[in-house]
């Protein structure tokens, strides 16, 4: 059990050019509303949102200087929403 | 943890010691593991006994058709609450909060949980949740009838008190998340040196398994249930047609939780029948790995399979079919487990007490909850069978059958380590006996109304659904004689019981090698682990 107790110091330009791409994303996110993708509506939306909550994790939340362990466990958390959505979509792309 | 004196008084026990604060808020301020183990035992047992009221009234409602004690608006609210209390105040919480708390750090030879102070947060927060519910009894409108499940449109429509039964479940959310994520971290960092993942005992196994359960699935119900909220006071779409929304997405919603919820009910229900097993059995577990991993794949496909209960609401044909699959799939490891269970059992030496008493008659009905499980998880079936008495009896022989005998097995088993005394073995198995008869004399005669169409949630049936109906609620008095005696011969026990050993069962997981009550920090010495939790013979 070794303990990760270095602190990491994060530029803060870097976290300027992250919050910049999240407000970027965002106006993604409304202005791509305005075509119609039809069944790709919401799974579009989703993507915008699960990459946003990516950089999120990995820069602000630190993940990128995590051990492996703890990467594959919040990576393994993505696959299995991804999975349960997936499934949703079953019922609704096929009613 | 800061009382130091603990060096100097090494053998006063939990219960004795002397901390910041006295009388009951030396319990309810107490951040010890198994103080708060205890709290959550007293409010579950007490939440657990309106519950089994509210279900005797409805059964003593259904001994005749027509009304009996009740109107079909009282029958409507009193199914709710027993719904709503048994789900979200006992059997979610139920085993992970208190044998959990009180077992998980001593197991894995901890001292206590990674975060004491998030776990009596955790208490609180259940307390509250718990207040903020029941408070819908109390206030002008009438408590909720829409049953525990919330249904749109009728839980947004309904005048009854919605909101604080919604809101009471949504606080309850934060409880169980807080202890998932306190169990994972003290399961990831805090094993006794040499406790490898393959060491370590199966009870802690299931705990793991439930709280990355408890983490992922309760904030989606959390999220759908503030929606129910947005959807009363503002009326904003989400599930009203007229409004643009979609009713079977409450119903995807809520089950993507409230199925992975029916495992964090069982996998704990699991473990500790994991534990009682080989002791009783003094025997190693068989297929030790195989019942780990069956475990995580519980964990793990128990995600996939929410669409059963939606099999008649007008879902896809490609989703009912994925799901039809998907639920069997899941029956497998369930399997692996009984397989292994009875596979110790096979050729042992086999101690005929209490705690094994309940484990083996789990291993009953919770089989016979669990085939009649696969009756409906295939969708031809499903169509007759659905919203009918044998979805109540297959539901309580496994939630019921399954979660309350192995609750009732363990706290048989860890009854001399918690208090440091013996129950009255022969008032047990009588007890034990009655609540068997009164449980299968209640529940078997509900799979074959349900077969012969009486639906479930009417106050009133036609006549020849009678008779099963008067053998279902006799079996109801018979459990609740058998639960009373259970309850008195335990509260004597603690109180006044021969005093009891460290380890009077003969087990070999850590908890049997501290004294009976633990030391506020269970070990003089964090042990290092060299063996096998099950190395028997």
């Amino acid at each position: 059990m070794e303990n990760h107790n270095e602190s990491h110091i994060v530029p803060f330009k870097t976290y300027g050019i992250i919050l910049a791409v999240l407000i970027v994303l965002t106006l993604l996110s409304v202005a791509v509303t305005q075509i119609d993708l039809a069944s790709l509506t919401v799974f579009t939306a989703i993507l915008i949102a699960a990459v946003k909550s990516g950089f999120v994790l990995v820069y602000f939340m630190h993940l990128k200087f995590d051990n492996k362990l703890l990467k594959a466990l919040v990576g393994a958390v993505f696959i299995l929403i991804a999975l349960v959505m997936f499934v949703t979509f079953l019922d609704y792309n096929y009613r | 943890m800061s009382n130091h004196e603990s060096e100097t008084t090494t053998h006063v026990s939990f219960r004795e010691e002397k901390g910041k604060y006295k009388g009951i808020f030396a319990w309810i301020f107490s951040t010890d593991h198994k103080r708060i183990g205890l709290l959550y035992l007293y409010a579950i047992v007490t939440f657990f006994l309106v519950g089994v009221s509210l279900g005797a009234a409805m059964k003593l409602e259904l001994i005749a058709p027509g009304k009996t004690i009740m109107n079909p608006e009282a029958y409507n609210a009193i199914f709710t609450l027993h719904g709503v209390i048994m789900i979200f105040l006992v059997v979610v919480p139920g085993l992970p909060a208190v044998f959990g708390n009180f077992f998980l750090p001593i197991m894995i030879g901890a001292k206590d949980v990674a975060f004491p102070k998030l776990n009596l947060m955790s208490w609180w927060v259940y307390i509250a949740g718990a207040i903020i519910a029941l408070s819908a009894l109390f206030m002008g409108g009438g408590p909720p009838d829409t049953g525990w499940t919330f249904y749109a449109p009728y839980s947004f429509k309904t005048n009854t008190n919605m909101l604080p039964a919604v809101i009471g479940a949504f606080v309850l959310g934060f409880s169980s998340i807080l202890t998932g994520i306190n169990f994972i971290v003290t399961i990831h960092r805090m094993r006794a040196p040499g406790m490898t993942w393959f060491r370590l005992p199966l009870f802690p196994w299931t705990l793991y398994g439930t709280a990355w359960i408890q983490i992922l699935a309760t904030p989606i119900v959390g999220i759908t249930l503030l929606m129910i909220v947005g959807e009363r006071l503002f009326h904003i779409g989400f599930f009203d047609p007229a409004l643009g929304g979609d009713p079977i997405l409450y119903q995807h919603l809520f089950w993507i939780y409230s199925h992975p919820a029916v495992y964090i009910m069982i996998l704990p229900a699991m473990g500790a029948i994991s534990e009682i097993i080989p002791t009783f059995a003094n025997k190693s577990i068989f297929g030790y790995k195989a019942i780990v991993i069956s475990t995580l794949a519980i964990a793990f496909v128990g995600y996939f399979v929410w669409g059963h209960h939606m099999f008649t609401s007008g879902m896809s044909g490609t989703a009912l079919y994925t799901f039809s699959f998907l639920t069997f799939l899941v029956a497998i490891p369930s399997a692996i487990k009984v397989f292994n269970w009875v596979g110790t059992l096979h050729k042992a030496s086999i101690q005929l007490e209490p705690p094994f008493f309940w484990a083996a008659s789990f291993l009953f009905v919770f089989m016979i909850g669990g085939l009649s499980g696969l009756a409906l998880g295939a969708l031809a079936t499903n169509v007759h069978l659905h919203d009918t008495a044998f979805v109540v009896a297959h539901f309580h022989f496994i939630v019921f059958g399954g979660v309350g005998f192995a609750f009732m097995g363990a706290i048989h088993y860890w009854f001399p380590k918690i208090w440091g005394r013996m129950y009255n073995t022969r008032v047990a198995t009588t007890g034990w006996i009655l609540f068997f008869i009164g449980f299968t004399t209640l529940y078997l005669p509900m799979f074959f109304l349900g077969i012969d169409g009486m639906p479930r949630r009417y106050y009133d049936y036609v006549d020849r659904f009678h008779g099963p109906n008067i053998i279902s609620t006799v079996g109801s008095w018979v459990l609740i004689t058998g639960l009373i005696i259970i309850l008195v011969n335990l509260i004597k026990g603690a109180k006044s019981g021969p005093k009891a050993g460290k380890n009077p069962w003969g087990g070999r997981t850590l908890e049997w090698e501290v004294d009976s009550p633990p030391t506020l920090e269970n070990f003089e010495e964090i042990p290092v682990i060299e063996r096998s939790p099950y190395d028997y013979r």
